[in-house]
């Protein structure tokens, strides 16, 4: 006995968030993510072999190859990639990485979406109270931060385009908030 | 006939787009730009309400925020109906329905107004010194009584079917008002390059600009000078400019609430549009430029309709075409109400008299003459008559002694008054900012700051329009600098045609009436008048807060804005002390009524709060299951089946799980990997349990303290490998107990490299607990042996269960045989469709957490924050095995040997049993050694869980008691309401003693 064993993201089944031509939401599908901790000397190991780099920046993404890293803290990065690269950039970092760290597979907790559009940053500062001029808050720029009352991670990544990843659970109140905060952009 | 008070031309309403509205069920019409105020003076009617205490009636005062008597409510339908908006702020739209409030039956004719035929006994402090005795009355009937009469406008009951937004926005300069000074200091900050927000409480910015048709700036007319200015600022991508925008409340750091109305003035507005915007701005710099409000005079009978401000009387001529009356009188302490006399007189309306308090006169008395107006100097209105309408003005010369002599009594239709002008200091005192009196002027002004920001204009006491413009310039210039932007400098407008408006009287006005029989009113909303005032301080008030209070003056929805100053003057005489020694009262946000809509904003239904599913609910759901919230999260709460009640599906699921197998979701349990070399040595300092030689793939049930020696949170962590650990937490603490762990990392052991990554969410658990658990799962699991030998109680395995990868976890929270399924969430639904499919096969059935409840406690297994609740030791809740005595040093180890925690008579856990096995006990019912214990017996503990046991049938319950374990065999009483319930204290483990069923 083998049944289908199907994946159900997290979005699934949700009602779809109500895209104008001035503001849309997309859930990301499913990605590799991998939550790395570690020293700068850690990090510098796992950018050779990651693809991206690991910025030693503040609140900066690196990007390359379809991979990205997001610096969260300064010893925090989450690693993103394509659906299935998971366990192979695990096993990159056990073999490249001599210094002490963690690397811990969390690609089933995070869930993302990408918000973009004219009306984007104006969606959410429905919710989110930073301030995302692009002077403040420019291309590139990653934090963790909050949404209404939910915990995210803030990726812009072009000037009316961003990365948003929650834990799943929250996925129905991040597109539900998302989508109140467009409704007059419809 | 219609709108007989509007004049042929003139006034910035649209007299192409008619609006027709109503009234108390009258039918009107006014023009698009007309506000319902304006609207209403157009048709001839200045009555519009009813006073709050007297239930005078009273007409419109003023032409902004500040309206303490035109307060109506607005109905679209029976749910959106606001209470309590002053029409002079409210935008007329076509079909608008508008009530006036505190009346019955009628405005003109209201039985409550027999109120002022008694007002002799209605002084200050009547209803503290007349409704005392008997003391519960108060509640009873006094204060319902007096709510009744005495109440504003009426809160509709359906809930608020509109939608309201929020926006976070920062900013280099943030602009509070879009007058003069406003708009100069917003055109600095512009052209500095600054981002800039402008907001303007109005619906059109240019603030006094709007209804002054007489001054020019930079060569242009005053309007069209701020038209311009209003359209660069617009066209600049760097500015925000809000109308219907009122900034309400000023917070720490320079962050400023907003309340922006976006479709109260709409016809019909779009359903897909919020209500209203709450703006939150964090601004570096602040530039409050909230203007002046003019204040009323204080005579007799001042309250009657048609007596009005004159700087409002001018606005609704100039900007709404509007005359207030035929036939004006002026009384005044002020230049500007000449401007108001003046622009009525080229008009065309009738002014018998104006009447100038200032035996002087002042700068424009000459001209008023010239224009052929009656100035009298040195003249005071001693009454007025009419019953709803003023009919003639009594006004007499103040004499060389202080006295007034009665000269004439005047025809009219209006009275204009002026007292001067008081700066709009709420904003600049809501920052914290200290107020200064200048002597020479009687007025507040802003003194020292206490955040990053500076008023110009009017607010800050800068009254001539040029200054105003310079001020306001300078303020925005020095707003960008202190901002850290380049500026181009200061700049000097030229103005002409502008009049300053000087001269101003605080307090009540002499006469020649009996001063112990007229009404003088000073807080017209709350109906305070001169004579409370000067009572309040005979009875020995001496604070001006105490005079607050006891008269209510300034308490009202306008929050004193037209009557603080007066009242302070009067209270400054009657207690014979300069006003900066009596003080002033607080401005308190919010500047205007703030709809609580706006606060709610979308924290409502589904987004009241993240509700957190796990990734089997909408298979539980269907399965029909009710669910329970712990925290944010739904959890499955019973499974019933058709016509089962809650108690029935209990037994059920548990019987089921003692006697074949039970599958439970898990999933919300806080798991945290714990990674890095040290990994083992930071779990042995953090956790009172010793974890140095727990071997890979073995498991430990943890507890955790606090460093004062209360159990914190607990949960089974397993050794995944040397240097990693697969922590679990209880539901509720997976937030606290991360960063409790992580804030130790970071203070205290900085030396140790590992690592917390919090995993709750990656997993989906699945739990299958009972004698046939192995066998439910074996069929799906590869690569682990399942096997008593290769797998014992307490150990964990990576394998793979239908090809997905997964921890497996041999435990149990039910003392069965029992495993729990760890695999990544996305999976969680389909494997728990095909375990429960084997687990039905095998007789079994899923449980919830009511029946996961009832299966620990049969057990005497703890809930952390049930049965402990933060004051409760390892050893007192019954786990004391768990602590490492001979570990050298651990989070709560110092904690637990304090003199206290040490001393005989604490509290500990046990398990009760009811001498009558049917009755379940109270969760949280005191326990007593006696059956009928007096009053205030201390009682020697409480009951922490109670359930009805199926498998046992009987109740059980776990209780905290003092030296509980020395009592085994006690009978102790659970008094209750029905009387004692008698108990036997036992072993807090009722079921399998010997625990043979964990590993069989």
């Amino acid at each position: 006995m083998t049944p289908e064993i199907k994946r159900v993201g997290a979005f699934e089944g949700l009602p779809a968030f109500p895209a104008t031509s001035r503001v849309k939401a997309v859930p990301t599908g499913p990605l590799a993510r991998i939550l790395f901790r570690g020293s700068p000397a850690a990090a510098a190991s796992v950018s050779a072999v990651f693809g991206a780099p690991l910025s030693t920046v503040p609140m900066r993404a690196g990007e390359a190859g379809g991979r990205a890293a997001l610096w969260l803290g300064p010893d925090e990065w989450l690693l993103i990639g394509r659906d299935g690269e998971g366990e192979a950039i695990l096993a990159a970092i056990a073999g490249a990485v001599a210094e002490p760290h963690s690397a811990v597979d969390v690609g089933h907790r995070n869930t993302g979406l990408v918000l973009s559009g004219a009306r984007a940053v104006d969606v959410l500062n429905a919710g989110c109270p930073l301030d995302l001029h692009p002077s403040a808050f420019p291309i590139g720029m990653c934090t963790r931060t909050l949404l209404g009352k939910a915990e995210i991670v803030l990726w812009r990544q072009a000037a009316d385009r961003f990365h948003i990843e929650g834990w799943r659970s929250f996925a129905p109140y991040l597109l539900g908030f998302l989508a109140e905060a467009a409704r007059e952009y419809a | 006939m219609s709108q007989t008070f509007r004049r042929p031309e003139g006034g910035r309403i649209k007299r192409n787009k008619p609006v027709a509205f109503r009234f108390d069920g009258r039918a009107l019409t006014g023009y698009e730009g007309d506000t319902l105020a304006s609207a209403l003076l157009a048709n001839g009617v200045h009555l519009v309400g009813r006073s709050f205490k007297y239930h005078r009636p009273r007409g419109i005062l003023t032409a902004g925020a500040e309206e303490p008597n035109a307060l109506v409510t607005v109905s679209r339908d029976a749910a959106r109906s606001t209470p309590n908006l002053r029409a002079t702020q409210v935008e007329i739209y076509e079909g608008m329905t508008a009530e006036s409030q505190n009346r019955w039956p009628s405005l003109a004719f209201d039985a409550s107004a027999v109120n002022d035929l008694l007002s002799p006994i209605f002084v200050s402090g009547f209803y503290y010194k007349t409704f005392m005795w008997p003391a519960k009355f108060w509640t009873s009937v006094y204060e319902p009584r007096i709510r009744a009469a005495a109440g504003l406008g009426k809160a509709p009951e359906l809930p608020d079917p509109d939608r309201y937004q929020s926006r976070f926005a920062h900013c280099d300069v943030l602009v509070i008002g879009a007058g003069p000074a406003g708009l100069a200091a917003a055109l600095a900050a512009m052209e500095s390059g600054a981002r800039v927000i402008l907001c303007d409480e109005q619906a059109e910015m240019g603030g006094s600009l709007l209804s002054d048709p007489d001054v020019t700036i930079e060569g242009q007319s005053g309007r069209q000078w701020s038209t311009d200015v209003i359209m660069a600022l617009a066209l600049s991508d760097r500015v925000t400019c809000l109308t219907r925008t009122t900034a309400f409340g000023y917070f720490a750091d320079n962050f400023v609430a907003l309340a922006e109305r976006i479709t109260d003035h709409m016809a019909t507005p779009p359903a897909s549009s919020p209500r209203e915007r709450l703006w939150q701005v964090r601004a570096k710099q602040v530039v409050i430029a909230t203007g002046a409000l003019e204040r009323p005079l204080v005579f007799p009978e001042n309250d009657r309709p048609g007596i009005l401000f004159a700087d409002a009387a001018r606005t609704y001529l100039n900007r709404y075409g509007v005359m207030a009356g035929r036939k004006t009188v002026v009384a005044t302490a002020c230049d500007s109400a000449y401007l108001a006399a003046l622009d009525l007189h080229r008009a065309g309306v009738e002014v018998p008299a104006i009447l100038d308090i200032r035996r002087e006169g002042g700068a424009l008395t000459a001209a008023a003459r010239a224009a052929g107006i009656r100035v009298e100097t040195g003249a005071t209105v001693t009454g007025t008559r009419g019953r709803l309408r003023v009919a003639s003005v009594e006004f007499g010369h103040v004499q060389a002694d202080g006295s007034v002599r009665h000269d004439a009594v005047l025809p009219c239709d209006s009275l204009l008054m002026s007292g001067g002008w008081t700066p709009t200091l709420h904003m600049f005192s809501q920052s914290r900012g200290k107020l200064r009196y200048e002597e020479v002027t009687g007025r507040y002004l802003p003194g020292r700051s206490a955040e990053h920001e500076r008023s110009a204009g009017a607010c800050n006491g800068t009254m001539a329009l040029g200054a105003v413009l310079d001020e306001g310039y300078a303020a925005g210039e020095n707003a960008a600098r202190a901002a850290g932007l380049a500026t181009r400098g200061t700049k000097t407008f030229a103005v002409a045609g502008a009049t300053t408006p000087d001269g101003q009287v605080l307090g009540a006005l002499p006469h020649d009436r009996n001063p112990g029989r007229v009404k003088a009113f000073v807080d017209f909303q709350h109906d305070v008048t001169a004579k409370d005032i000067k009572l309040a301080v005979r009875e020995g008030f001496r604070s001006i807060e105490h005079v607050k209070r006891y008269t209510t003056t300034g308490m009202a929805t306008d929050q004193g804005k037209t009557s603080n100053m007066n009242a302070l003057a009067i209270a400054a005489g009657a207690l014979d002390k300069p006003i900066p020694a009596v003080g002033l009262t607080t401005f308190r946000m919010p500047y205007t009524p703030t709809t609580f809509g706006i606060f709610a904003n979308t924290s409502r239904g589904d987004l009241f709060d993240p509700v957190r599913r796990t990734s089997t609910h909408d298979w539980a759901a269907a399965a029909g299951a009710e669910f329970e919230n712990v925290g944010m999260w739904k959890r499955a709460w019973y499974f019933p089946r058709q016509g089962e009640s809650m108690h029935a599906a209990v037994d059920r699921e548990c019987r089921t799980v003692r006697a074949a197998v039970g599958i439970f979701d898990a999933s919300t349990l806080g798991k945290i990997e714990v990674v890095g070399p040290d990994a083992a040595e930071f779990m042995h300092r953090i956790y009172v349990n010793p974890f140095l030689k727990l071997e890979v793939g073995r498991c430990r049930y943890g507890i955790m303290c606090r460093d004062d020696g209360f159990v914190y949170d607990d949960g089974v962590v397993g050794r995944i490998a040397a240097d990693r650990f697969h922590v679990t937490t209880t539901t509720g603490g997976a937030p606290r107990v991360l960063s409790h762990m992580e804030d130790y990392l970071q203070t205290e052991w900085t030396d140790l490299k590992v690592w917390l990554t919090s995993t709750t969410e990656q997993w989906a658990v699945i739990a299958v607990q009972g004698p046939k658990a192995r066998e439910a799962i074996a069929p799906l699991i590869e690569g682990i042996d399942l096997s008593k030998a290769a797998m014992p109680h307490m150990s964990v395995r990576m394998g793979t269960i239908l090809g997905v990868p997964c921890r497996l976890f041999r435990m149990s929270f039910t003392g069965e045989l029992g495993f729990e399924i760890n695999v990544p969430a996305a999976y969680g639904k389909a494997i728990w469709e095909a375990v429960h499919a084997r687990v039905v096969a095998l007789g079994g059935c899923p449980y919830g957490t009511e029946a996961m409840h009832v299966l620990r406690a049969e057990k005497g297994y703890i809930i952390v924050g049930q049965d402990t609740d933060g004051t409760v030791t390892p050893d007192e809740a019954g786990v004391g095995w768990a602590v490492g005595k001979s570990k050298p040093d651990f989070v709560g180890k110092r904690g637990l040997a304090r003199a206290d925690l040490l001393k005989p008579g604490r509290t500990q856990l046990v398990g009760l049993a009811t001498v009558d096995p049917k009755v379940v006990l109270e969760e949280g019912a005191q326990i007593t050694p006696d059956a009928d214990p007096a009053p205030r017996t201390h009682a020697i503990g409480h009951v922490t869980s109670a359930y009805h046991s199926a498998v046992l049938g009987r109740s059980i319950a776990l209780a905290m008691v003092e030296r509980g374990r020395s009592r085994l065999g006690e009978t102790l009483h659970v008094p209750m309401p029905g009387g004692a319930i008698a108990v036997t204290v036992v072993d807090p483990v009722f079921y399998d003693k010997e625990g043979g069923r964990l590993d069989p």
